[in-house]
């Protein structure tokens, strides 16, 4: 393993300090951390999942399955990085993981030699516990079974990045920057499209990047990237990748915009995700080689042959001295002469009895011993490959004859390629299969906005690629509506032989009796061998899905991206079955794992939703009020003095009001513009009262179902004009009725002339309650408010400050009340005015908490009583409906369940002694064993500052008959057992004598 | 049979595990069997399983259309719990719970039951009232359930966001000991083995087509192999409970919608417990390999694509981090969707159907897999019985038309609220 | 992310609108007292695998009620019409 003195893509000027497990790597700018470790002469980089055997650099991409790393340390740790697509950087620090004590002596290794105990699926079979209700024993098993399971360690600091979602609109995406994508942008560029070309590496060309520098493919690509610059249509973006394709020709990209730096500079991002909507998209998105399958395939040393012509070529780095290359196919020919040419001493294993001429001629020019009609059975060595054990194979891959061990440091290897269709997979589904390619790949059907070109679609030269590639570009251009002509296709070069022509699909060396050689590894990352696909198969498991699941084979972190056909080879054979007709698995998105936070962006803290804020809002913090969340609104909860506790703060501002006069912002109300001729009609159907009657200037309660006939919400609607009335909801409901309301309006009742808009957000509402509250608003107002001028249920118009507002007479807190109904904008204005003239009559702000003690003794229902399983009986509100007319709800509340007497109904209840019951609590009756569901329960609470005990709102069985009975009140996971007198829900001022004054 | 064991596995190993037999034979079907279970996930082969275990009824098919645990049971989240509050629910979740404890030994499999309890986080006291509630209901009834206040929650749970930058601030947790996770997979293999032992036959790659029908009683299948005849019919095709009964003249009070799950890389243990977010629908847990298995909201469109969508994917992941700020740097390996039965109360039914013969098990919504044993046990002592058990004596399709919703979160008909 | 092409705002992501239910249901006239029509039209759906009318809210966007057929199985989009219109669309469908 050295790094050569000339050559690669690497910027030999930019050296680069790099540590892996404290040991300094020599490396410079355009390797990654894989290239770095091959040139330090890293060859053990991690353990594997299950037995923890040694693993190295397998590959060069994204398909990596050994070299995972931690990257980085503190705040911006990130385990399970890819060594083989981390971008060496100045400063990088990486470790091992999964290895302990140290990557070289790791206890986990036990594992490996109780093998043949952990086979597939004995998690199943064992730790099932001695006797019954022992789950004690299997989570006994569990705890070291997690601690060895597992990957990388993950970080439990928060993390320091910045992440932004971007939205982004063109003809055609092209999804991948080699050969083929290049055409295909091209090709679309040309043509006049709007053309986004992104390639996960940080380079574009793809396998050109294997190639020896200064090779034919260099100028092509080259060439083709400085057009596409010129083309303003055109925009490229590298380090991205396309992670998904879903509904709507929509796309989800990650780009990596700092993950290529020690720390991302001041105010720039570490990852950008870009969700495309295209058009066309052509997914030229190429191939991952495919191992070979033998003893001891995962010792570090065995690695893609592609990928080892990649680390010569791209970095300049000779990854063995003494290299066994072994294949089934052309492809690799490339690889053992360019390793020849570089000076090792390679020997080329393949399957095939007769190699083409072609490719026997590539590898005897380079000085390549070919050995025809031979495969590697066993890798030798621990840590690293010592040597290779050749044997002569029949067309199955079965041994026939002797073995040889020849020395050797690496075995590189190739049992052809598999196309990358995850994202067509994604999208359309199971892929077909392809007979000379021995892989799977889309079906090639044009109705696709998506369609696949290059190796990703098995083309078989590299004419085929740019052909494909240009055409689908050219046609997905004109699909999208692009005005040009694509012009010619670019001319070919000379490039590697392909794998498809004379592949032989047989992809496991085994001995004549069909056995390997020690462990042979099918799914690298997770331990999976043939043997125990054989076993799944033994015991039945037979489906993809079956053997996906039994073995774990491909749900690693990899996603099967090396293990698929090789597996499904197996699994056929053993079934007597062709590949096809085993099945594929479905590719799930993403595509490779992308960060959580990438595709949060920035909606995290403050912002994971937006927070609704009322006019009002800056004067409640600034005075020093304790907030709470009401849904996406934060509302005043009390406003504490000095140090009081919310309790405290709430009895006091509650007793206030009773006594003096208090105020409450209401902003959050819903509010809902009700206009039109047959305005009245449509409450007449959707309140349960009647509201025909209903004069200008008059304000009524009224109650709505939903369509099942369960209560939905309350609120006062006043009427403001003969066609114009001002409906209320609750805070919580404001967007479901309004959204009902519109339903019914623009699908059942297109009869009714009725238009029905928010208006929630362009008025501030006040609340100002309390026996002094006529006199304050009088003197701010000038208004004449008295009982005869303005009774309950009425409105007037007034200026305060000098803002026309208006206010509505009525009553939530039992007082004399008013509602102050102001354009937003001059909502703090009215209450500061407000608040400036209430000196005089000790008016004092008061929280929802305090709004809701009122509320409680008056007996009005809110949110816990409104909890979607109630009904007007149940509520006590059964008065309000109408029986002369039909409204929302009026038949289906008359199910026999609906109107069962025995419904638990609203009562009150004092409770007993001097400490208060909680919300939540159960009721039983007094002599009755408090178990089962109960005859109830209680759901709203407080201390009545007004009645001097405390009281509570609960729901009972044959509630009405009840009153005067001791109930048991029972809150079990607090610890807490209370008896309460049960009485009318209408604890205080039952006549309203306080409100009407 | 092979009895699992320990010593078995070891036997085995020292014969090169050649000898393994299979986990439950693939039969011929029979031309007729008294009982045919259509869908071969979880729940058909519980129903199977408990036909047999305890009513001795041995003439049963479990007829799957593709491999049997293809379906929910091998795309849900694992959890398992028995928090529900309303009468009709409470106890057959216990039921299911209680099964749950001794099933690796009842089934001699391993379905990994591991009680490692479960948090409902509440963000407001609006929630914690509603907690109480709901805790109330559950000690009230025997089952465990614990409130807990902020700093307890902190004390427990230190890595999630109690910092000022929450947007939902954390006010306690409801917390139940006994819920924890399950081994979906297993599940269906462990009952699938169990039952083929008792004599039921498991019939995979069989779609069913159509119904037989005597008059108009339903007398067996028709499948994309042949007819099948059965005295009794039952459905267990959560997903495609609407399908099969439509087939058979039924409108089902059930949407079919798609459910997202996710999973993140393998990492070290971090999070030993399941922690469901008050302020979305967002819950999260982690595998015995390490994965974070996070359970995201429904698309909210009816659905039977099994694949989800990306705003949902977003808003999930944004739920993780905002709960958990550590999620950020860690990568999200997987997600999928399952297509689920969303009822109009979101509670699901277990019960015989207007259609002489047919007998339904479906509406699950989110909660099919929690619910497997206790789901078999009871639909195979309806069938059996041709009467429910109390336990799932309100999973009827009439209660819709009594009245009796039972609707844990209050929202009213509509499925994708649930 | 599906798109639905609305009617008074053009082509827009799905999260500007809210999924409203089943549209193949009819509402019960007001005057209808018949518990099990209001049975059907609140709780029982076809619940199809294949093409579904559907109600869709422009929620952020003209908060019109949109009629739209949807594939269940594809998410494919067909038509799309405004709540108000669509039983003029349906019958000049089928004319």
């Amino acid at each position: 393993m050295k790094r050569l003195p000339s050559g690669g893509r690497i910027d030999r000027s930019a050296p680069l300090n790099i540590r892996f497990d404290g040991r300094t790597l020599p490396a410079f700018r355009g390797d990654t951390l894989s290239s770095a470790m091959l040139a330090g002469g890293v060859s053990l980089v991690g353990r594997s999942f299950k037995y923890h055997r040694p693993r190295g650099i397998y590959s060069a991409g994204v398909e990596e399955p050994g070299a995972m790393v931690h990257l980085r340390d503190g705040p911006r740790h990130e385990p399970n990085v890819r060594a083989t697509v981390a971008e060496a950087f100045d400063g990088l620090v990486a470790t091992s993981q999964n290895a302990w004590p140290s990557l070289s002596f790791d206890i986990g290794a036990v594992n490996n030699w109780l093998g043949p105990f952990f086979s597939a699926g004995f998690y199943y079979k064992t730790f099932i516990g001695p006797f019954r209700r022992s789950t004690w024993f299997w989570m006994m098993c569990e705890t070291f079974i997690r601690k060895a399971a597992g990957m990388g360690r993950a970080s439990y600091m928060e993390d320091p990045d910045q992440y932004e979602k971007r939205n982004a609109f063109c003809d055609v995406l092209v999804i991948g920057g080699g050969v083929a994508g290049l055409s295909a942008a091209l090709a679309a560029g040309r043509a006049g499209a709007q053309v986004l070309l992104v390639e996960q590496d940080f380079e574009l060309g793809g396998a050109v990047l294997s190639d020896p520098v200064g090779s034919a493919g260099d100028d092509w690509v080259a060439r083709a990237r400085a057009e596409l610059q010129a083309l303003d249509t055109v925009r490229i973006l590298t380090r991205t990748t396309a992670f998904g394709a879903y509904d709507g020709d929509t796309y989800g990209l990650v780009e990596r915009v700092s993950d290529h730096v020690k720390v991302p500079v001041a105010h720039q991002l570490r990852q950008r995700y870009w969700l495309v909507r295209a058009k066309r998209a052509v997914m030229a998105t190429g191939a991952i080689e495919r191992p070979l399958v033998f003893g001891g395939n995962d010792t570090p040393g065995v690695m893609l042959a592609e990928s080892v012509r990649s680390y010569l070529n791209r970095f300049a780095v000779l990854a063995g001295q003494t290299i066994v290359v072994a294949t089934n196919n052309n492809s690799a020919y490339a690889a053992a002469a360019d390793l020849a040419g570089a000076g090792a001493d390679v020997t080329l294993a393949d399957m095939r009895t007769t190699p083409p001429v072609e490719a026997r001629t590539l590898a005897e020019t380079a000085g390549v011993r070919l050995l025809p009609g031979h495969g590697v059975i066993e890798a030798r060595g621990g840590k690293r490959v010592t040597g290779a054990r050749l044997v002569p194979v029949d067309g199955t891959g079965r041994a026939q004859g002797a073995t040889q061990t020849v020395k050797a440091d690496m075995i590189a290897v190739s049992g052809g390629w598999t196309p990358v269709v995850h994202l067509w997979s994604q999208r359309y589904g199971k892929p077909v299969f392809h007979g000379e390619g021995a892989c799977f790949i889309p079906d090639g059907q044009d109705s696709h906005p998506l369609q696949g070109a290059g190796t990703a679609m098995a083309a078989a030269s590299l004419s085929e690629v740019i052909a494909q590639g240009f055409d689908r570009g050219a046609e997905a251009a004109q699909a999208a509506g692009a005005p040009g002509d694509a012009g010619k296709a670019p001319d070919g070069f000379a490039c590697r032989p392909f794998w498809q022509n004379g592949l032989h699909p047989a992809w496991a060396v085994l001995t004549a009796q069909g056995k390997t050689l020690g462990k042979a590894f099918v799914d690298f990352q997770h331990d999976v061998k043939i043997s125990d696909i054989d076993q799944a198969h033994l015991e039945g498991y037979v489906s993809v899905e079956h053997l996906k699941r039994y073995t774990t084979l491909g749900m690693a972190t990899d996603q099967g991206k090396l293990s698929n056909v090789n597996a499904l080879s197996r699994m056929a054979e053993l079934r007597g079955k062709a590949i096809p007709d085993v099945g594929t698995t479905t590719f799930r998105p993403p595509f490779t794992p992308i960060s959580i936070g990438s595709l949060v962006g920035h909606e995290h803290g403050r912002h994971f939703r937006p927070t609704r804020l009322s006019p009002i809002h800056q004067w409640h913090v600034e005075h020093g009020a304790r907030m709470t969340e009401a849904g996406a609104w934060m509302r005043p909860w009390y406003y504490p003095q000095y140090a009081e506790d919310l309790c405290t703060a709430y009895i006091r501002e509650a007793a206030h009001v009773r006594a003096h006069v208090g105020m409450v912002d209401v902003s959050t109300l819903g509010k809902i513009a009700v206009q039109g001729p047959d305005a009245a009609e449509f409450l007449n159907r959707i309140y349960v009262n009647g509201w025909k009657t209903l004069a200008v200037g008059r304000l009524r309660y009224g109650v709505m179902l939903r369509e099942d006939g369960f209560v939905l919400d309350d609120g006062a609607t006043a009427r403001l004009g003969a066609q114009d009335y001002f409906m209320s909801t609750t805070t919580a409901n404001a967007a479901k009725v309004l959204a009902f309301a519109e339903h019914l309006l623009q699908t059942a009742w297109k009869d009714l002339r009725v238009h029905v808009t928010t208006v929630t957000d362009q008025w501030a509402a006040i609340a100002v309650a309390g026996p002094k509250a006529r006199a304050l608003l009088a003197k701010v107002s000038g208004a004449d408010l008295g009982p005869g001028a303005l009774p309950n249920n009425h409105l007037t118009h007034a200026m305060i400050g000098g803002v026309q507002v208006r206010i509505h007479r009525m009553s939530y807190s039992g007082e004399l009340a008013y509602e102050i109904y102001v354009p937003a904008g001059y909502g703090r204005h009215v209450w500061q005015a407000l608040h400036d003239a209430g000196g005089a009559f000790d008016l004092r702000p008061y929280g929802t908490e305090a709004m809701g003690a009122l509320r409680i003794e008056k007996g009005h229902v809110a949110g816990p009583e409104l909890d979607g399983r109630t009904t007007l009986k149940d509520l006590g509100l059964e008065g309000f409906a109408s029986s002369k007319k039909p409204f929302v709800g009026s038949v289906l509340q008359q199910r026999p369940v609906l109107e069962d007497p025995q419904r638990p109904t609203l009562v009150g209840l004092e409770i007993e002694g001097d400490t208060g019951a909680k919300p939540g609590a159960l009721l039983y009756a007094a002599k009755a064993d408090a178990k089962g569901h109960g005859d109830g329960w209680v759901s709203s609470t407080t201390y009545s500052p007004a009645l001097g005990r405390y009281i509570a709102m609960g729901l009972l069985k044959n509630g009405r008959t009840r009153k005067g009975d001791v109930v048991r009140v029972e809150d079990f996971v607090g610890g807490q057992s209370l008896t309460a007198r049960v009485v009318s829900h209408h604890f205080f001022d039952p006549e309203g004598e306080r409100k009407n004054g | 049979m092979t009895k699992y064991s320990a010593f078995s596995l070891v036997r085995h190993a020292l014969s090169g595990n050649r000898n393994w037999t299979r986990a439950w034979r693939d039969p011929e079907s029979k031309p007729a069997y008294d009982v045919v279970i259509v869908g071969g996930g979880g729940h058909g082969l519980a129903t199977a399983y408990y036909l047999a275990k305890e009513h001795g009824i041995t003439n049963v098919a479990v007829v799957e259309k593709g491999w049997l645990g293809g379906g929910n049971t091998g795309r849900n989240t694992t959890i398992v719990r028995s928090n529900y509050m309303m009468p009709g629910n409470t106890m057959f979740y216990e039921r299911s719970m209680q099964l749950w404890e001794d099933l690796s030994q009842d089934l001699n499999y391993n379905v990994m039951i591991s009680q490692r309890g479960q948090y409902n986080l509440c963000h407001s006291p609006g929630q914690m009232d509603a907690a109480r509630r709901r805790g109330n209901v559950m000690r009230a009834n025997g089952i465990d359930a614990e409130l807990f206040d902020r700093a307890e929650v902190k004390r427990r749970l230190p890595y999630l966001d109690y910092s000022d930058k929450a947007r939902f601030p954390i006010h306690g947790a409801i917390y139940q000991s006994r819920a924890g996770t399950a081994r979906h997979d297993a599940v269906a293999w462990g009952f699938a083995r169990g039952a083929d032992r008792r004599g039921v036959d498991i019939l995979q790659q069989r779609e069913v087509t159509g119904y037989l029908w005597d008059g108009g009683r339903i007398a067996g299948v028709q499948t994309s192999q042949g007819e099948i005849r059965a005295k009794k019919v039952a459905l267990c095709v959560a997903g495609h409970s609407g399908h099969l009964a439509q087939m058979a003249g039924l409108r089902l009070p059930i949407e079919t919608h798609c459910l997202q799950a996710f999973v993140t890389e393998p990492y070290k243990p971090l999070v030993d417990t399941v922690i469901s977010f008050g302020a979305a629908h967002f819950y999260l847990s982690q595998s015995d390999k390490g994965g974070l298995v996070l359970g995201g909201d429904l698309d909210m469109y009816n659905s039977y694509a099994q694949k989800g969508g990306l705003p949902i994917v977003e808003h999930t992941l944004a739920s993780a981090k905002a709960l958990m700020p550590c999620m950020s740097r860690l990568k999200l390996l997987r997600h999928w969707a399952g297509v689920m039965d969303m009822s109009m109360d979101g509670s699901p039914f277990i019960t015989k159907t207007p259609v002489e013969g047919l007998y339904l098990n479906g509406g699950w919504n989110y909660g099919g897999f929690k619910a497997t044993p206790a789901s078999g046990w009871c639909f195979a002592y309806t069938i059996a019985r041709d009467a429910p058990h109390k336990d799932n004596a309100e999973f009827t399709l009439e209660r819709f038309n009594r009245g009796y919703q039972i609707d844990e979160k209050g929202v009213g008909p509509q499925p994708n609220a649930h | 992310m599906i798109r639905i092409d609305c009617p008074v705002c053009g082509l827009r992501d799905e999260t500007e609108f809210t999924y409203g239910a089943d549209a193949s249901v009819t509402r019960p006239a007001m005057e209808d007292t018949g518990m099990q029509h209001w049975v059907d039209y609140v709780f029982n759906r076809d619940n199809p695998r294949g093409w579904h009318r559907e109600y869709w809210h422009h929620v952020q966007g003209c908060r019109q009620w949109l009629v739209l057929e949807r594939n269940t199985l594809t998410h494919q989009i067909g038509t799309c019409h405004l709540a108000r219109d669509a039983d003029l669309a349906v019958k000049e469908a089928a004319k």
